[in-house]
């Protein structure tokens, strides 16, 4: 057995230190030792998406990611998008547009979606499609998760034009 | 899911690398994204009891273009490779080819040197990289070699290198013409059930020169002298396709799997190929 590595993050703003082995897939290691349980395991074949977080400005799937890799990185999840009382407008489109049903891949496509309008504000819906590919749903059909987010998308360029 | 224990290193330099990998020799693997070695490791299909993480090596992720000469650094990401303006109008072909590869996230961490050191007949690159004719440059023990990505490839997961040898840059000169990235594939990020590279260049309404890669028709990416040859001189009228295309079919030898038999993987990469000359010589 290997010997197990001091790890440093910082998670949703919040320095973090624990010890982990080096097998540790990311994913384990923010559900299991630091409880941030809204990133999902979904696949074993890095399909899915569900696990999907934000590390260093880079959308990951953390169920392909070993700790030691994430080492000293930043990394924003579900929980660090948004407060239940003061949704992000991701989130708030989400619900209002119906993008989910059973909520299992929902913190993927949203940490996701933060990242495609980050780097295309103005996507197309086949951008959106495309951008998103890496995301799976059983649940949706997708459609609404696509209205999701170019509603998200239009309010949140509205918001910035507003703010000129 | 649960890969088996190994000993986790982040060097910092290259000559550290080499050591780790002469002291553990076949027991030690570097990593680049991770995204085809830790799927295996999760699987257990690969065990690395020592895994050399090459993510703080200094100038591997660097894309350099001097003149006609392109060195992309082995840690370039899919990303960074979709992402760079110079590279998409030096090298268009690579930009086409990286957007049909994998996913957004797969994307953000897969390099370049792990698709083309990787040796699974499904990744795309390597036949890229034998359309382009490009240079794989290795550093190992007794120092650095190179060798032609048409010459690298021996079996599924066999190539060139030797086990304490590290791919660190790919080396090609830009191409000139017409270019094309055809794949049909069942969805996204799905391996190729067939897919063919292509560069043409154009003079005088005649082809002067095509190179013909094929990705996933064999155990190795399949360059096809023979199909390029059959354009040359040819207005790439329909009679110069159907050539180009038996001479593909002579050199390719894929094999039956979910993507389909023999017969359908031959008639796909007929129509592929079709295309993806066509769309090249659109261009040219």
């Amino acid at each position: 057995m290997s010997d197990k590595m001091h790890i440093k993050l910082k998670v949703n703003g919040e320095d973090k230190e624990f010890l982990a082995e080096p097998r540790e897939l990311l994913i384990f290691a923010l559900r299991e030792k630091l409880d941030i349980t809204g990133p999902h395991v979904g696949c074993e074949t890095s399909h899915c998406g569900a696990c999907t977080v934000i590390i260093d400005g880079k959308s990951v799937k953390s169920c392909t990611m070993f700790v030691g890799q994430a080492n000293g990185s930043e990394i924003t999840t579900i929980e660090g998008i948004g407060e239940p009382d003061a949704l992000h407008v991701l989130q708030e489109s989400f619900r209002e547009h119906h993008g989910l049903q059973c909520g299992f891949c929902t913190p993927g496509m949203i940490t996701r979606a933060t990242k495609l309008l980050e780097e295309n504000p103005t996507p197309t819906e086949e951008e959106v499609r495309f951008g998103m590919a890496g995301n799976i749903c059983r649940c949706t059909g997708y459609q609404n998760i696509v209205k999701s987010i170019l509603a998200a998308a239009s309010e949140l360029n509205a918001a910035k034009e507003a703010a000129q | 899911m649960i890969p088996a224990a190994f000993d986790y290193y982040r060097p910092k330099t290259m000559t550290e690398v080499i050591a780790i990998l002469q002291e553990h020799g076949d027991d030690a693997r570097v990593m680049a994204g991770g995204h085809s070695l830790i799927p295996m490791m999760k699987l257990r299909m690969a065990e690395v009891p020592h895994l050399i993480d090459l993510q703080d090596i200094a100038d591997l992720a660097d894309i350099a273009i001097e003149g006609q000469k392109i060195t992309l650094g082995a840690m370039v990401t899919q990303h960074a490779l979709i992402d760079h303006t110079g590279l998409s109008s030096a090298a268009p072909i690579l930009r086409e080819a990286s957007l049909q590869i994998a996913d957004p996230q797969v994307r953000y961490m897969g390099t370049i040197g792990g698709n083309v050191a990787n040796g699974d007949p499904g990744n795309d690159m390597p036949g890229v990289m034998q359309c382009l004719d490009a240079q794989i440059n290795l550093v190992g023990p007794d120092g650095s070699r190179s060798v032609a990505a048409r010459d690298y490839y021996e079996a599924a997961y066999m190539t060139d290198r030797e086990d304490d040898e590290v791919l660190t840059s790919i080396s090609f000169q830009a191409p000139t013409g017409g270019y094309a990235y055809e794949k049909q594939k069942r969805k996204i990020g799905d391996y190729a059930t067939a897919a063919a590279a292509v560069l043409i260049s154009k003079s005088d309404g005649k082809v002067a020169s095509a190179s013909i890669a094929m990705t996933n028709l064999s155990d190795v990416p399949v360059w096809s002298e023979e199909a390029g040859a059959a354009l040359v001189g040819t207005a790439c009228d329909a009679a110069a396709l159907e050539a180009a295309v038996a001479a593909m079919l002579g050199d390719i030898d894929p094999a039956e799997d979910n993507r389909g038999p023999v017969a359908f993987k031959r008639h796909v990469a007929g129509v592929i190929l079709k295309r993806a000359i066509s769309r090249a010589w659109d261009r040219a």
